[in-house]
């Protein structure tokens, strides 16, 4: 055949080929300084969870703004582009590939849900993406794997169930009975494996008088609310978040639940605005962090407040944790760029020492600092107190607030959560800090 | 088996008010998707968005209620009329505009138009009350709670869950059987829905009925969102969460079956309520295992009756 490859053409395609790459990694290496900053942010922007992901995309619209209004992050004007996780994993897999392949993201802030981080981090070990975990809580991430291109720049599931079971055991050391409802997800499911193990082995011989997982986005909880009314437990714990909460706590409370067993709600603080004063005093509150808007000892309160009160202005509502979280993943972003282009001596960082410069990185958040360990977890602090009314909201924020250092709540590293909380003692509560005044 | 049921009396009693409560909800939005297959022969995936904006709807009139003022029994009164409002504003539209194209069409067709109606409403919605919870629940609050004796103890229960929507459910079932067999229009309804060509060769306007059966359908929808709107928060997916539910529940009644609609809703709402009290890892399957053993035993649902093909 006349047009077939002879040994001498495929030798001469080889090397060209090898060239071509050699020359594309060379590239790479010696990335140029792109005009404009592109970060892929996948968010829920419909079903249930957009009660956190629109909030959340409304704070980095808000905060883009007044950096590129400021001069941008590294002096690059900023630009997102948002995915929506609400289709599934699969569909989310496709759009991470197109935002870097096709929109050239420098970055990607990956996700709320934990189905959506476990379906990511493998892609930016993949792609070589550095990949900002802004919102999920899923301990696996970084318990089984490792993953140099992502990091979580928030605390995550282990240490908000652990904080408000340390807090409860403080308030209210002698109960004896508990019951759960949580969503039926993976959420609802792992929040209480965690918490069991943690509850068995710091106050063992609670009984569990009732376990439910009503299906994810139930309308009515009339008959679990039942069933807990004539169990009586002492205790009541939901993970739950969002319009299942909010329904949850009205139907309870409607039915004086409230006055029979005392709540731990981890994730209470998303789902306060809406409650109002429909949400009774004296239960346990968390918020999946430090970030509530009456923190009592804030590390930057000017900046706090501005943040807080730019967003009221904007959007009339208050930020919600979500809110905070990117926030957070923004603050992480500047932070972890400034050290990379400092560390290139002012050139404009490749994907890899993008990654490096995150590692051990430690940024400021309005409250706090947040530390990201060599496995790239986030070291937040957590508050937890008793939800309470004053005149400053119109609806329930802590008081007697526990401020639980992140590394005391955090599971050390190379250690998998339910093992090491399983490991807990008893005396470990001698360690839980006094609660704050104000 | 016996001491089980000695032992567990009182659980049941309570299990048997709560079955009653939810029934009375899934009841009043399987109705209208009921009769609407049975006399369009479109299975309607957007009946769960007209119930969503119904409550949304509910939720909205209440609270501009109460702001202007009004007492608050008004509330009542805006749920009655916000469900009409839906009804008779996105009844006509949505049928005129949508589902007449698509009379005798492929199922498949129909499904797909019909979802991607339901997806552009969801939008609507989310576009005119976000995406926060939205609730109002002074419907309820204001009828206040009844004490169950459990024993030496109290079960409180809301009045309105307890009474209220079994009682609206009842009236329901009560005016729509009246309706059809007893009132010249309810018969002209029946008849397109037995035998619609038969019914035009006799000179009824069947584009006519068709027309009133969905603005009819498309009402108790939003009645059942208005009537569900002060017991939930109203969140984007609630028509999803929804309209799954009552496909099972028309599934197993038979098409276009009311009573069959009761039944089954009745049978769902006491099975669910069971299993959170002895099962609760069953209750989100409780209603599709209800539904596979009707169908395993009558394919045709539990009051449809057997049709040839017509073609």
């Amino acid at each position: 055949m006349n047009d077939a490859i002879t040994r001498r053409d495929a030798l001469l395609g080889a090397a060209a080929t090898a060239g071509s790459l050699l020359l594309a990694g060379g590239n790479a290496r010696a990335q140029a300084r792109p005009t404009e900053l592109r970060i892929g942010i996948t968010t829920f922007l419909s079903g249930a969870a957009s009660v956190f992901g629109v909030p959340a995309r409304q704070a980095a619209e808000l905060l883009f703004e007044e950096i590129n209004k400021a001069g941008g992050i590294a002096g690059l004007p900023v630009r997102a582009y948002f995915v929506d996780e609400a289709p599934g994993t699969d569909h989310l897999v496709g759009e991470y590939r197109r935002l870097v392949q096709n929109e050239g993201v420098y970055v990607v802030f990956a996700s709320i849900s934990s189905g959506s981080c476990l379906a990511c981090t493998p892609l930016s070990d993949e792609m070589r993406k550095t990949t900002l975990l802004w919102d999920c809580g899923t301990q696996r991430i970084f318990e089984e794997g490792k993953h140099p291109y992502a990091f979580r720049t928030q605390g995550y599931g282990t240490p908000e169930v652990l904080a408000p079971l340390l807090y409860l055991l403080k308030h209210k050391p002698d109960f004896r009975t508990l019951a759960v409802i949580n969503q039926d997800y993976a959420w609802g499911r792992d929040s209480w494996e965690l918490w069991k193990a943690a509850m068995d082995a710091l106050k063992p011989g609670v009984r569990v008088v009732a376990e439910m997982f009503p299906r994810f986005g139930a309308p009515d909880y009339s008959t679990e609310v039942t069933r807990l009314l004539a169990a009586r437990p002492d205790v009541i714990l939901s993970t739950s978040w969002g319009g299942d909460l909010v329904t949850l706590v009205r139907q309870a409370s409607e039915r004086r639940l409230f006055e029979r067993s005392t709540f731990v709600l981890p994730v209470a603080e998303a789902s306060m605005q809406v409650l109002g004063r429909t949400m009774p005093a004296g239960h346990v509150i968390g918020a999946r962090g430090d970030h509530w808007n009456n923190h009592p000892q804030p590390k930057d309160p000017a900046r706090l407040a501005k943040f807080v009160d730019a967003y009221r202005a904007k959007y009339n509502e208050y930020p919600i944790y979500p809110c905070h979280h990117m926030a957070q993943a923004i603050s992480a972003l500047q932070a972890g760029l400034g050290r990379a282009i400092q560390a290139k001596g002012g050139g404009w960082p490749n994907d890899l020492e993008l990654a490096n410069a995150f590692r051990g990185l430690t940024f400021d958040t309005p409250t706090s600092s947040i530390t990201l360990r060599e496995d790239g977890q986030g070291l937040e602090d957590q508050i937890v107190g008793l939800s309470s009314f004053n005149d400053r909201f119109p609806f329930a924020v802590p008081r007697d607030m526990i401020m639980f250092p992140a590394a005391m709540v955090s599971t050390p590293v190379g250690q998998k959560s339910v093992d090491w909380l399983k490991t807990l003692k008893p005396e470990m509560l001698a360690q839980v800090p006094a609660p704050i005044a104000g | 088996m016996a001491d089980w049921l000695a032992d567990n009396t009182l659980l049941l009693g309570l299990a048997l008010l709560d079955g009653l409560a939810y029934a009375a909800l899934v009841f009043m939005v399987a109705v209208g998707l009921n009769l609407v297959f049975g006399v369009l022969r479109i299975v309607n995936v957007a009946h769960g968005s007209l119930f969503a904006i119904g409550a949304y709807s509910a939720a909205s009139l209440g609270l501009a209620f109460a702001s202007a003022g009004l007492p608050p029994w008004a509330g009542y009164a805006a749920l009655v009329l916000a469900a009409a409002l839906v009804g008779a504003v996105l009844g006509p539209l949505v049928e005129r505009l949508v589902l007449r194209r698509i009379y005798g069409q492929e199922e498949v067709l129909q499904l797909l138009v019909t979802f991607a109606l339901f997806m552009i409403l969801e939008d609507v919605q989310k576009l005119i009350w976000g995406v926060q919870p939205v609730s109002q629940d002074l419907p309820m609050k204001l009828l206040g709670t009844v004490d169950v004796p459990f024993g030496d103890d109290v079960i409180p229960f809301t009045i309105y869950q307890l009474f209220v929507l079994p009682g609206v459910a009842l009236a329901t079932l009560i005016g729509l059987a009246w309706f059809l067999r007893r009132t010249l229009t309810g018969r002209v309804i029946v008849a397109v829905t037995t035998d619609k060509e038969a019914a035009m060769a006799m000179g009824i306007d069947a584009a006519r009925v068709t027309l009133l059966t969905f603005t009819f359908g498309a009402a108790l929808a939003a009645l059942g969102g208005a009537l569900a709107s002060p017991t939930t928060s109203l969140v984007p997916g609630i028509g999803a969460q929804t309209i799954v539910l009552s496909f099972a529940v028309v599934a197993t009644a038979g098409l276009g079956q009311i009573e069959g609609a009761a039944l089954t809703s009745l049978l769902i709402g006491l099975g669910r309520s069971v299993a959170v009290y002895f099962a609760p890892e069953f209750e989100v399957v409780v209603p599709y295992i209800i539904m596979v053993a009707v169908l395993l035993v009558r394919p045709q649902g539990l009051f449809g009756v057997l049709e040839t093909r017509r073609v």
